[in-house]
């Protein structure tokens, strides 16, 4: 079972973005939307936590959400894969299920 | 000759990213509303309400209104304490250099535009929470 996780809050704003990184199975893929998008920016309080997840986790994140909030995709944590809502489609045909995280 | 009102010093605390949740964009629209009433005012971005200053916003992608430009205005509004949370700026990552300069024009120097922007400490943010007569939080 292959399963896809999106987070819409920002990892500053409620522990959404932790519990997610440490209750999903390994296969997982998560996808960050919204202001979640916050937690794959690099220079964080939250870097290091996404970057030790990126081993377990196939990590990705909503290129219009990071542009909308001047995010800059240069300082994007390496290893995490930009992507537009085509690919967000497909990620949640490509999976089984998804959990939306609140 | 108008009767001179009761002036407050208020406070507007900005806690939260801009487009994620509606609070940002109807803290602006407030705060431009009541600088028609002659108030003391000023504006506090904390926690991730820094966010809303940033550069380079582009919302053609998620459909939504960038307001990001109207906080350029506030200087015409009379509105030029704006006070930005520095430990918010540093677990973020983020330097003043990342956020958008906000002026204001003085007319006894000849309209020299001057910064609007004041970098605090908590310690120091508090203090000046602690002077207000009203704070609204968003």
């Amino acid at each position: 079972m292959s399963m896809l996780h999106t987070i819409n809050k920002s990892p500053f704003e409620n522990s959404s973005v932790s519990s997610c990184l440490s209750m999903c199975a390994k296969d997982s893929s998560i996808l960050f939307i919204e202001d979640a998008v916050i937690s794959v920016m690099k220079s964080t309080k939250f870097t290091e936590m996404v970057e030790n997840s990126l081993k377990d986790f196939r990590i990705y994140a909503l290129k219009p959400d990071l542009e909308a909030r001047g995010l800059s995709l240069n300082n994007v944590i390496e290893g995490v894969e930009i992507v537009g809502y085509d690919k967000f489609v497909d990620l949640t045909t490509e999976h089984d299920t998804v959990q939306s995280w609140l | 000759m108008s009767e001179e009102g009761i002036v407050k010093k208020f406070m507007y605390v900005n806690r939260k990213s801009p487009y994620g949740t509606i609070y940002a964009l109807e803290s602006l629209e407030v705060v431009l509303i009541s600088a028609a009433f002659d108030q003391d005012v000023s504006l506090t971005f904390t926690d991730d309400g820094v966010y809303q200053l940033m550069k380079n916003q582009n919302t053609d992608g998620i459909g939504m209104k960038n307001f990001s430009s109207t906080y350029s205005a506030l200087g015409d509004y009379e509105i030029k304490k704006i006070f930005i949370d520095k430990e918010s700026l540093d677990e973020r990552g983020l330097s003043l250099s990342d956020l958008q300069e906000l002026v204001w024009e003085d007319e006894d120097e000849d309209y020299a535009e001057k910064s609007s922007i004041n970098l605090v400490s908590r310690a120091e943010l508090s203090e000046i929470m602690s002077q207000q007569d009203v704070v609204m939080s968003f």
